[in-house]
């Protein structure tokens, strides 16, 4: 019932687009504007929901791609068979108003004061909640090393690139272009790997903290493979797309 | 977890929405194998007809969400307890 929302009950709420930018052809960052907007974590999520002329309802969640305190945006990835995705990334402008509900999750969240190493492993549309994660770091001015191991298609589908080409200081991201590469490519050629974490990952007795996020076998191989090279499954924080992003 | 499943991060506003907390750090134990799984990690099936949450060790149903006309059905008969 409209009007009766218990005080601090995750509720849908009305935002209107501000900003949209194209990250990629199949990728698009847009900027909400939530009037009772509580503040998020780094690396939580919203629920998105729109509803047909004929009252036919579709709700999806996206990773929040920025940082606390700044203002809330989502980046998300167009799947083809979307009900959510191709409104958001070909229709959406500016002034639209669509529903949202969160912030949500408590699990996959970094904050400052967590410290630790970073691994950062993301696949795909999987760099959104571990790009938002890079930014809190960076306002905060901390200073724990991070590596960001990034899985994609190929350069062209590199979400954030301009951002990732100067990383803050202690902050590495390593490329993994898995079907095409651009000329010249010195980065990894191949899916992540056991190989390829061996060489990448902070050595566990460093006691890191790893975030995964990305198609659920992209997670499932990455996660067992940290877990194999030592790292206690509970420091080993999992976000699962599903088959085909989000 | 095969590739059609998300995981329970993906339901964290459905739950936060049932039961007005998140519930993605909530533990789950397995009403059939005893499993313990923190609830972020449980295999989540979005179907449909609704949400279906599985044991991540012996696949039984753990919880399933149904919505109907702004109500949402819950039952959790497949968890020993949730905490």
């Amino acid at each position: 019932m409209a009007g009766t929302a218990v005080r601090g009950r995750l509720t849908w709420q009305t935002a209107t687009v501000g900003t949209v930018m194209d990250e990629t052809p199949q990728v698009r960052t847009l900027s909400l504007s939530v009037p009772d907007w509580s503040g998020h974590r780094a690396g939580q999520h919203v629920d998105i929901r729109l509803t047909a002329d004929d009252g036919y309802q579709a709700e999806r969640a996206y990773s929040i791609a920025s940082a606390p305190g700044e203002p809330l945006t989502i980046t998300v990835e167009r799947l083809d068979n979307g009900e959510v995705s191709p409104y958001l990334t070909e229709e959406a402008r500016p002034g639209d108003q669509l529903e949202v509900r969160g912030p949500i999750g408590g699990y996959f969240v970094w904050e400052a004061e967590t410290g630790a190493p970073l691994l950062l492993a993301a696949g795909g549309s999987g760099v959104v909640p571990l790009r938002a994660i890079l930014r809190h770091r960076s306002l905060v001015g901390s200073s724990v090393p991070v590596r960001l191991l990034y899985s994609s298609r190929s350069w062209e589908d590199v979400i954030y690139s301009s951002e990732l080409d100067f990383p803050a200081d202690g902050v590495e991201v390593i490329y993994a272009l898995t079907r095409s590469q651009p000329p010249m490519w010195h980065g990894y050629a191949r899916r992540v790997d056991r190989q390829m974490l061996a060489e990448v990952a902070w050595p566990a007795a460093d006691r890191p903290l790893a975030y995964v996020c990305g198609p659920t076998s992209f997670v499932e191989s990455v996660a067992a493979g940290l877990v194999g090279l030592g790292y206690p499954a509970e420091r080993v924080k999992t976000e699962r797309f599903g088959a085909t992003g989000q | 977890m095969d590739d059609a499943a998300v995981d329970g991060n993906a339901i964290g506003g459905l739950l936060a929405s049932v039961f007005g907390t998140d519930m993605t750090t909530a533990v789950g134990t397995c009403g059939s194998c005893g499993a313990i799984t923190m609830v972020a990690e449980l295999p989540v099936y979005l179907t449909e007809i609704g949400t279906v949450v599985r044991c991540r060790s012996c696949q039984s149903v753990l919880m399933v969400f149904v919505s109907v006309r702004g109500i949402t059905c819950v039952d959790l008969m497949g968890l020993a307890s949730l905490s």
